[in-house]
């Protein structure tokens, strides 16, 4: 029955002379979300409206799953178009989309109507009054609210006639592309793919780097974040992943520097190899999961010795997050089930017993420095054989 | 350069299995139900199979039924079993080596009104007799004992076994699960006394997705399965006939002079065991030497021929086993059937291997097609490895600097 979706976004309208900007890159994301589905559509803008008009059947509930991870998107209409506009036709439209949608008809309804289309022989209120009219006389077990309506029923006039009445949420946030790109520092863990997500919810265009510690993680290990990677790009878009061996740096912190120490000096070299690819690509920023405390590493003090050796802004959206909010938002956005798989991954297997909890950077820094002339090849190594997969 | 050392996880399809299934999929594709010539040409091959596992279990051909696989056969007998006499009693014994497909089985069984006990072993696996013939009860009407251990390789002494129930309790159904004994120890179920027994063809380089089990005649078991007849309505659907007809081509292969291969296996796995323990911190699970179904006064004579429990002090099994992949050398950690699941083995536990081995544990199972050399390879990358691995663990480095 439904043969279009109307999108609002909520946002991105009060952004002034830019306001093009956001809407054709929310557009942008809306094709490319429904390309995975089955159907022929167009995404259209019309009068600071955006539709999402099929000229085929399509599969309803998996194109408003796509759309439900649309950033930008705060909520969408699915929409009947009746391109007749007589008065007749628009009226039994009206009743008919009632008789099909809802087949339990004891709720209350307010009728709103907007007229687009000027040369229209009825203003608004006359049309809002008269399907209304209409409708209680069709199902007279309807009753009209016109505080509190269960349903709000719309009809817009405009080169078509438009009825809708369901009104699905989006995910919110803004388009991607539309606020700069950054580097997620992505593990098999439950935090990082939610970070992900966050950044990527404010229009950030992400891409991802993975440390791999061959043979001390498996291949299975690093599938695992090839499919939380593929998950979160159903809302972040394509997301180039960069997979670095770091078993060598491991190898190398375990030798020379203390082993207390080793979770926290990993993790420096971890941040400065990120740092290095998200400024090859001219990337604004860094994305960890971090939250404060959560484990030694993450603690105000491991936190200020890791940010010490960056010198692009860091963003930890997760820094104020107990486990279970983050749980939540993982569980909400399907990585969950994938995180929790029991691979070991590079952070848990070379840990200490007993690790610091308040490492102070002049330390760490001491501590660094036994890995003089040793370190700086094989963190250049490391990035020469990078490998990079893109996961959609 | 591939060497598959984890045949007890699954082997590799023998070249005229893999040709024979081809052609009868591409030639006998018929139903064997069916009444013309197409089906009955089908058929032929499931005779053909029956005749075949049936010689060489010495049993009778009707009392063999096509499964998916030991999984299925496992479940069918303990399920179907202990349903189909639980008017006699509702108690099952099992024990403490058994695979997860026996038993998660008994728990769902215990979720429906039967109780179980499970009998300890020693430190070598084997069964204790004594805890065995405490088990059993007048309300027994199920026993089920693995015959070789999937993990350690441990052979069960399973004719001593047999003859305290039959004493105890004459009654009760006498389930082997012969997943890893088939073709691996010379066996005859009706001698043994038993009453059932599961067979899975990839174990034996035939197609995965197949399986058999022997009920002994007489013995009562109710369906798991309900369709439309096949198998005497005990296990319906529609044969998997290639893959059944290959299961036997592969069992036959497997068994031809089948007590030389067993003696050059033996021999195989004791040069492997004497070179691994010549390498610092390596320790065996399970026996040394070769085992039988009847419990031997020297501990060290219950071992299967295929199956080489090691454990690496100091090491993380997953590591050395990813260092040993990258190599081409493929073995497991513990058994694979439990390798996604971050508790540590059951059968591990259950002989006592002390804490810092378990986690530290690979098996290396065997095929016939297994050589000296490959061995001989495995043990020079054991060599190389295992003291740089050591260099980055906490105990190794304090052990050995």
């Amino acid at each position: 029955m439904f043969s279009a979706f109307l999108i609002k976004y909520g946002e991105i309208g009060i952004k002034g002379r830019n306001r093009h900007i956001f809407e054709d890159a929310l557009m942008d994301s809306i094709r490319f979300s429904l390309s995975k589905v089955p159907g022929d559509f167009d995404v259209t803008k019309e009068q600071g409206r955006i539709y999402v008009k099929y000229s085929s059947d399509f599969d309803y509930d998996s194109s408003v799953a796509a759309l439900k991870k649309v950033f930008g998107i705060t909520s969408f209409c699915p929409v009947v178009i009746s391109e007749d506009k007589s008065w007749d036709v628009i009226t039994k439209a009206s009743g008919d989309y009632i008789e099909e949608v809802y087949p339990d008809r004891n709720f209350s309804f307010k009728a709103f109507a907007r007229r687009a289309d000027k040369k229209y022989p009825k203003h608004s209120m006359e049309i809002a009054a008269e399907i209304g009219e209409y409708l209680l006389k069709r199902f007279p077990e309807l009753s009209v609210d016109v505080h509190h309506p269960d349903v709000s029923f719309n009809i817009e006039i405009r080169e078509c006639a438009y009825i809708y009445s369901i009104e699905i949420p989006g995910p919110g946030g803004m388009p991607i592309g539309t606020n700069g790109t950054a580097t997620l520092l992505l593990s098999g863990g439950i935090d990082s793919p939610v970070a992900g997500y966050m950044i990527a919810r404010r229009g950030v265009n992400i891409n991802a780097v993975y440390f791999d510690a061959p043979p001390y993680t498996s291949e299975r290990a690093r599938q695992k974040v090839l499919d939380l990677a593929k998950i979160i790009s159903a809302w972040c878009g394509p997301i180039e992943l960069h997979i670095i061996n770091f078993t060598d740096i491991q190898l190398a912190i375990f030798e020379h520097c203390p082993h207390d120490e080793l979770t926290i000096i990993m993790r420096r070299y971890m941040m400065r190899i990120a740092e290095k690819i998200a400024w090859d690509e001219h990337r604004m920023g860094l994305i960890t999961g971090e939250s404060i405390g959560q484990v030694a590493s993450q603690t105000m003090q491991s936190l200020r010795a890791t940010n010490a050796v960056c010198h692009i802004p860091v963003y930890r959206p997760l820094i104020g997050f107990d486990k279970n909010d983050i749980i939540e938002i993982a569980e909400k956005i399907g990585t969950f089930e994938t995180s929790i798989l029991p691979y070991e991954d590079c952070c848990t297997i070379f840990v200490d017993r007993h690790p610091v909890t308040k490492p102070n950077v002049h330390g760490i820094e001491k501590s660094e420095h036994h890995l003089k002339g040793i370190i700086e090849d094989l963190v250049e190594e490391a990035l020469r054989t990078q490998k990079v997969v893109v996961c959609e | 350069m591939e060497i598959y050392l984890d045949n007890a996880a699954t082997t590799r399809p023998y070249e005229e299995v893999i040709d024979f299934q081809d052609r009868i999929m591409r030639e006998c594709y018929g139903n064997p139900s069916s009444l013309h010539g197409k089906g009955f040409e089908a058929e032929k091959y499931i005779r053909y199979a029956q005749k075949t596992f049936a010689d060489i279990l010495k049993v009778e051909e009707k009392e063999l039924l096509f499964t998916s696989g030991g999984t299925e056969s496992n479940n069918m007998a303990i399920i179907g079993c202990a349903e189909a006499a639980s008017r006699r009693g509702n108690h099952i014994v099992t024990t403490a080596l058994e695979h997860p497909s026996v038993y998660n089985p008994v728990r769902f069984l215990e979720n429906h009104g039967f109780t179980s006990d499970t009998v300890s072993s020693d430190e070598k696996g084997r069964l204790d007799l004594e805890a065995l013939a405490a088990a059993l009860t007048p309300d027994t009407v199920l026993v089920s004992i693995m015959g070789v251990n999937n993990e350690i390789g441990t052979v069960q002494p399973l004719a001593d076994a047999v003859r305290i129930i039959r004493e105890k309790c004459p009654e009760a159904v006498i389930h082997v699960d012969g997943i890893q004994t088939f073709a691996k120890i010379p066996v005859q179920p009706k001698k043994l006394g038993i009453d059932a027994f599961s067979v899975s063809g990839h174990k034996f380089h035939a197609p995965k997705g197949t399986g058999l089990l022997w009920v002994r005649d007489g013995i009562r078991m109710n369906p798991l399965l309900f369709g439309g007849g096949q198998q005497r309505d005990m296990r319906p659907g529609t044969q998997n006939v290639p893959g059944i007809a290959a299961m036997a081509k592969a069992a036959e292969i497997e068994n031809a002079d089948l007590p030389e291969k067993i003696q050059k296996m033996y021999a195989l796995r004791e040069y492997f065991i004497g070179e691994a323990l010549k390498i610092e911190g390596v320790r065996l699970n399970g026996g040394l030497r070769a085992g039988d179904f009847t419990l031997s006064e020297d501990p060290e004579e219950c071992a299967a021929p295929h199956v080489v429990s090691l454990g690496f002090e100091d090491i993380k099994s997953e590591v050395l086993l990813h260092a040993l992949s990258d190599r081409g050398i493929y073995v497991s950690g513990g058994s694979a059937c439990s390798s996604n699941h971050p508790n540590v083995s059951r059968t591990l536990k259950a002989i006592s291997v002390p804490n810092e081995y378990i986690k530290s544990t690979l098996r290396f199972s065997f095929s016939y097609d297994t050589t000296q050399e490959e061995l001989k390879t495995c043990i020079e990358a054991l060599n190389e490895m295992l003291p740089v691995l050591r260099r980055y663990t906490e105990g190794g480095r304090k052990k050995r600097r």
